[in-house]
């Protein structure tokens, strides 16, 4: 079995994700700046993970391909942080606990390296999970 | 030559900074610099530019492919999808002007829609707890002047409102406030050491998802009552170091943002933190104010409270005006599929719903109206490409602290291309038509 | 246009002395006028009332206090919201009304003019756009100045002259009509968490107290000759014994004689008097000061006041008082919300629930009748809720009953729980008067139209004035039966017309008019020192640029009528 470690996921904003929708969510930078996981340098120790390459994340939810990169506003063991976009929402829990709101901030994943797997677009990643034809 | 615009309005975030300055060529359709705005809101002004843009309308085909429609076509479809749909949902509204969104509320009055804006993923909880419990605030101006301790919770201005700390928090110098700065304690209550974080005079790294308890006991400590050793991570006496900063401050300031609004326990944590106002106002002055996303979410609770009396998730589908999150709301209507037609516009849900919002999405009649591609356009039916609210049209704006101000056009659109309010009142008039509505 | 004439209603008209005799009231192109044309349109008004259209001189119906109730209070939609019908948008609320039910309620009741009376200067554009949004009525705003930095300083050396300049200008840029003037220091004081309870508590920091404040913008109002008099809440709002603080700031206008051009005679007008006239000590031994209110008011002709009456309901309490609703809150721990507004003013929203099984309520119930039934003058006085701070708007009706009918009035009395306290602690068991048509149509048009300086404009039926003309199902030859009958009859108008336009028929919106935001427009010598203050405030101070400041755009005044006033010959 592939060695896993279990993180709690939170979403957000960083400042590198702002630029990138403004400037086109169509573009690879938005997938540089949003399609990565951002986790503590203990746990890339524990899972034995070298930093910069792509991991699989799971939740109960879905699961998604994302790169992993040490943590730009750490220390945080055991917290994973994934900028908001569709990365994030592939897997977060969406339960609204009847408030409207999903829970974006919390969610138990667990991570295993997959360096051979791609990280698709934003779009793209969304179109896929949805099965839009395009053309 | 060219011309500097001053006092030009940022359409980023609902910081709303008023005092970008915007150098356009002299005939007024190129934008060639930004100043003063920070690294997002330039690049919100700058790729307006960009050459690569969508400036027409278009169908996704059978085959899956994008056909050019013109804008006529696109009011058609719009209109006669609305018309059709038992309960349309017609979300979003929060990155495009006042004006608009009152054009949007008539067509959702006509087509019988439930209305919805960003706070859905945003502050909405932060709603609920203002409806259970109020909402004692300030204008930022205030915090300016006179706060001298700062207190940000869950949320992280040095990210998400880059200029917030430099024009009204930390850094200004105010009336009471001279040594700007040197004025002001800064406490950082988060589970990350983010940016903002680093900066503080003290960081409480709360246990992610513990904030309820914690601000528990912060009103424990200000009644000088008992505590446990470590309330959500936080060693007690770092708990009562905090709360006698806070009740030592002349005017004390919470800002919160989705740390705690989208963390379990959600409104709660919000109605906690209100309590925690509340009690200082006993010992001192304090305030608090939501760090509102959008530079225009604010106006459209704004706008949908004066129009229905409700300022998100709403539901007109009966005739009248009804409200009640977790039913109403658009992540539960889509999760239920209980919408037929999804209208989206000033908003980006293919990329910030969870995907199972999103699906439903995919297969049904759909309409996304927005300058850019995105994730919604790109699971859309229909592509309505509009100018730029703020950069290309102006129109009236609400900051996070409720102010309203008027945006401002600094170039022209695109040749042909259509404001927000524009294409909106095309597809009214044809839906009246449709509807046989005087 | 099209013409109308409105044939064989009983007419009260106080700007003509009208009384109630049978005449017909003419209407072409927007006016009143002696005749008209054969062709024109006939109103059977046989049988009925006439009246103008009503004045609303204080209301809270637009801007951001008054959507923050509505946010935080999705209760109040609870039953009582209304579907799209014919001309009619959506609506929802009872006490704080969205603004397209807020016009069609008033329209309904025959109102055609309303004021709304405290516009935080900062937030006009969104007063504005709510107005826009608010059909029919035409309305204005009265931007606060009581507790403005500008006016503190100006006024703590005595300036006159600056603070003219600043009202003019801020009137200017905020498309304002009148100087508000709230809890004078008090709410200044309120930014620090603090208050200014009589007219000689100190204001912190700028060291000037309320009563220079009142005294100096009551001369600046009279130097610009402004159309409406100074408009005030003074200090000490609500509580046991306020009425002495009340009479304090009356006798501050002592004296001063109204300088306009707009037929106004007053210099002060005191707003929502009910809440200000009470004596005692504490809640139990809570009376009214009714009396010795009214009887200063009666005495002193450049005083006028509206009424502020307590309808008894659930309502929402909102006001640029800012430490009262803190207070409030915590007598009745019901949700507060407050907005302090940089260098201006703040706001406070509490919750509240008249209830006639607690004593107090049903004190300042009785307090609320007997000040309109002890004045001398119906000129001077005023019927308002304070909307909807006493109770909301649409209640007028039933306020109308109990001032028309002592039998409604004791009819109430019996149903409180303390029916006794009621009756020993205030006058309003021995008041017998009953209001006529006439004194009501000085109390809710002649008289607050005048007070508001348009007096020529609207308020009456003479030719020549705006044709707002509501018609009522109530035929004054007929001896009421019942008093609820009075209340049904000015609940839904058989006819209103606003500015010649049909708006009301039936009790149903036929049409939406043309409805205007006045503001006034005051034209002063340059003054450069103001302006460079104006400057530095805004560079230094706000949050936000003075460039981006002014209500300014097609979609916040829309439909402007602006009252011209030339001050540059002082």
């Amino acid at each position: 079995m592939t060695k896993n470690i279990t993180l709690n996921l939170i979403t957000g904003r960083t400042i590198q994700q702002g630029v990138a929708i403004e400037s086109g969510k169509e573009k690879p930078s938005y997938r540089t700046a949003a399609g990565i996981i951002e986790m503590d340098d203990a746990d890339f120790k524990r899972l034995g993970l070298w930093k910069n390459t792509n991991v699989k994340v799971t939740s109960p939810h879905g699961s998604v391909i994302v790169k992993a990169v040490e943590s730009a506003q750490g220390p945080n063991p055991g917290i994973a942080f994934i900028p908001m976009g569709p990365w994030a929402n592939a897997i977060i829990d969406p339960n609204t606990y009847s408030t409207g709101m999903p829970t974006f901030k919390g969610t138990p994943v667990t991570i295993e390296v997959a360096i051979n797997e791609p990280i698709l677009l934003g779009i793209e990643l969304v179109q896929v999970q949805c099965g839009v034809k395009v053309g | 030559m060219t011309k500097t615009i001053t006092d030009v309005i940022c359409p980023f975030c609902g910081t709303l900074c008023d005092d970008i300055e915007v150098l356009v060529s002299d005939d007024g359709k190129q934008l060639l610099e930004v100043n003063n705005a920070c690294v997002i809101g330039s690049e919100k002004f700058l790729h307006s530019q960009a050459k690569d843009r969508v400036t027409k309308p278009r169908m996704r085909q059978e085959d899956g492919s994008w056909k050019d429609v013109s804008y006529d076509e696109a009011a058609d479809y719009t209109a006669a999808m609305l018309a059709k749909a038992k309960k349309p949902l017609m979300y979003g509204w929060s990155s495009t002007n006042c004006e608009a969104q009152s054009v949007g509320n008539e067509i959702a009055e006509i087509s019988r829609a439930c209305v919805d804006n960003t706070a859905a993923v945003c502050h909405g909880t932060t709603l609920i707890a203002v409806q259970d419990i109020g909402l004692p605030t300030c204008t930022l101006g205030e915090v300016k002047n006179r706060a001298d301790r700062v207190i940000f919770w869950g949320c992280n201005p040095a990210h998400a409102h880059p200029r917030h700390m430099s024009r009204y928090s930390i850094f200004p110098r105010g009336f009471f406030t001279g040594k700007g700065q040197m004025s002001r304690k800064m406490v950082v209550v988060d589970p990350r050491v983010t940016d903002t974080a680093k900066m503080a005079d003290a960081h409480l790294q709360v246990e992610q998802g513990k904030d309820y308890e914690l601000l528990n006991a912060l009103r424990v400590a200000f009644r000088g009552e008992w505590l446990p050793d470590v309330v959500a991570g936080i060693p007690k006496e770092k708990i009562r170091e905090a709360a006698d900063l806070m009740k030592s401050g002349r005017f004390v300031i919470i800002f919160f943002g989705m740390g705690v609004t989208q963390s379990l326990s959600k409104n709660h944590n919000i109605d906690i933190a209100i309590a925690v106002t509340k009690d200082l106002n006993e010992y001192t002055k304090c305030s608090i104010m939501p760090m509102r996303g959008h530079y225009n979410v604010t106006g459209s609770g704004e706008v949908f409270a004066w129009q229905f009396g409700f300022p998100y998730s709403i539901d007109l589908s009966r005739g009248f005006a009804r409200y009640n999150p977790g039913e109403t709301s658009s992540i539960d209507l889509l999760a239920r599929s209980e919408i037929d037609a999804m209208f989206t516009i000033g908003s980006d849900p293919g990329a910030h719903f969870p995907i199972s919002a999103v699906k439903p999405i995919a297969n049904m009649p759909s309409v996304c109206i927005d300058p850019h591609m995105t994730p919604t356009s790109g699971v859309s039916k229909l592509h309505v490409p509009v100018a730029f609210n703020g950069v290309e049209t102006g129109g009236n704006c609400y900051r996070m602290d409720n102010v309203p101000i008027d945006c401002r056009k600094v170039v022209e659109p695109p040749a042909g291309m259509l404001t927000d309010e524009q294409f909106l009142v095309m597809v009214r008039d044809r839906l009246k038509k449709l509807k046989g509505v005087a | 246009m099209s013409e109308y004439i409105i044939k064989n209603g009983h007419v009260f008209d106080p700007v003509q002395g009208i009384n109630g005799d049978k005449k017909d009231i003419a209407i072409k192109d927007g006016k009143i006028v002696d005749k008209v044309g054969s062709g024109a349109k006939v109103i059977d008004a046989s049988g009925k009332t006439v009246m103008a259209g009503a004045v609303e001189i204080h209301a809270h119906i637009a801007g951001p206090k008054v959507n923050l109730g509505r946010i935080y209070r999705p209760e109040d939609k609870l039953f009582s919201c209304t579907p799209t019908k014919g001309m009619e948008r959506m609506g929802g609320g009872a006490s704080i009304p969205t603004t397209f039910k807020t016009g069609y309620e008033y329209a309904k009741m025959g109102y055609t003019t309303a004021m709304e009376a405290a516009m935080p200067p900062m937030f006009a554009r969104h007063v504005h756009e709510e107005i826009r949004d608010t059909p029919i009525i035409d309305e204005g705003a009265f931007p606060v100045f009581g507790n403005n930095w500008f006016v503190l300083e100006y006024l703590k050396n005595h300036e006159i002259e600056n603070t003219a300049a600043y009202i003019a200008w801020l009137l200017r840029v905020t498309k304002g009509y009148a100087v508000k003037v709230v809890n004078p220091g008090g709410t200044e004081a309120w930014a620090w968490g603090l208050n200014c309870l009589s007219v000689n508590d100190p204001v912190p920091y700028f060291d000037i107290t309320p009563a220079e404040i009142v005294k100096g913008l009551l001369e600046a109002n009279e130097y610009l000759g402004l159309p409406h008099s100074m408009h005030i809440h003074p200090n000490n709002l609500g509580n046991p014994g306020c009425y002495q603080t009340t009479l304090d700031t009356l006798a501050l206008a002592e004296g001063m004689k109204a300088k306009n051009k707009f037929g106004r005679e007053s210099v002060m007008h005191l707003t929502h008097v009910q809440f200000h006239s009470y004596k005692g000590t504490n809640w139990g031994d809570f009376e009214s000061g009714a009396k010795e209110i009214t009887d200063y008011v009666n005495k002193n002709k450049n005083i006028t006041i509206d009424t502020g009456n307590v309808t008894l309901d659930e309502t929402t309490t909102m006001t640029a008082d800012g430490p009262f609703e803190h207070h409030l809150t915590g007598l009745n721990n019901l949700k507060w919300a407050n907005c302090d507004v940089e260098l201006e003013t703040a706001a406070g929203v509490v919750p509240y629930i008249y209830s006639p099984n607690i004593s107090v309520c049903a004190i300042q119930w009785a307090i609320g009748l007997e000040i309109p039934l002890m004045m001398k003058d119906p000129m001077r006085c005023y019927i308002t809720t304070d909307h909807p701070n006493a109770g909301p708007f649409t209640r007028y009706p039933r306020v109308i009953k109990w001032l028309m009918s002592k039998k409604a009035r004791d009819t109430q009395i019996n149903a409180f729980k303390h029916k006794d306290k009621v009756l020993s602690q205030t006058s309003i068991g021995s008041l017998d008067k009953e209001l006529s048509l006439y004194e009501l149509a000085q109390m809710t048009r002649a008289g607050p139209a005048k007070c508001l300086g348009l007096g020529g404009i609207c308020g009456g039926l003479k030719p020549g004035m705006d044709a707002d003309v509501a018609v009522y199902n109530f035929n004054p030859d007929k001896p009421v039966a019942n008093p609820d009958d009075i209340e049904t009859a000015f609940s839904r108008c058989a006819h209103v017309f606003k500015s010649g336009v049909e708006v009301v028929k039936n009790g149903e919106i036929v049409g939406t008019g043309n409805k205007r935001t006045l503001w006034v427009n005051v034209k002063v010598n340059d003054n450069p020192q103001v302006m460079r203050d104006i400057n530095e405030k805004f560079i230094k101070y706000y949050s936000m640029t003075q460039a981006n400041y002014e209500a300014l755009g097609h979609h916040f005044v829309p439909n402007p009528y602006a009252l011209e006033v030339d001050a540059t010959h002082v």
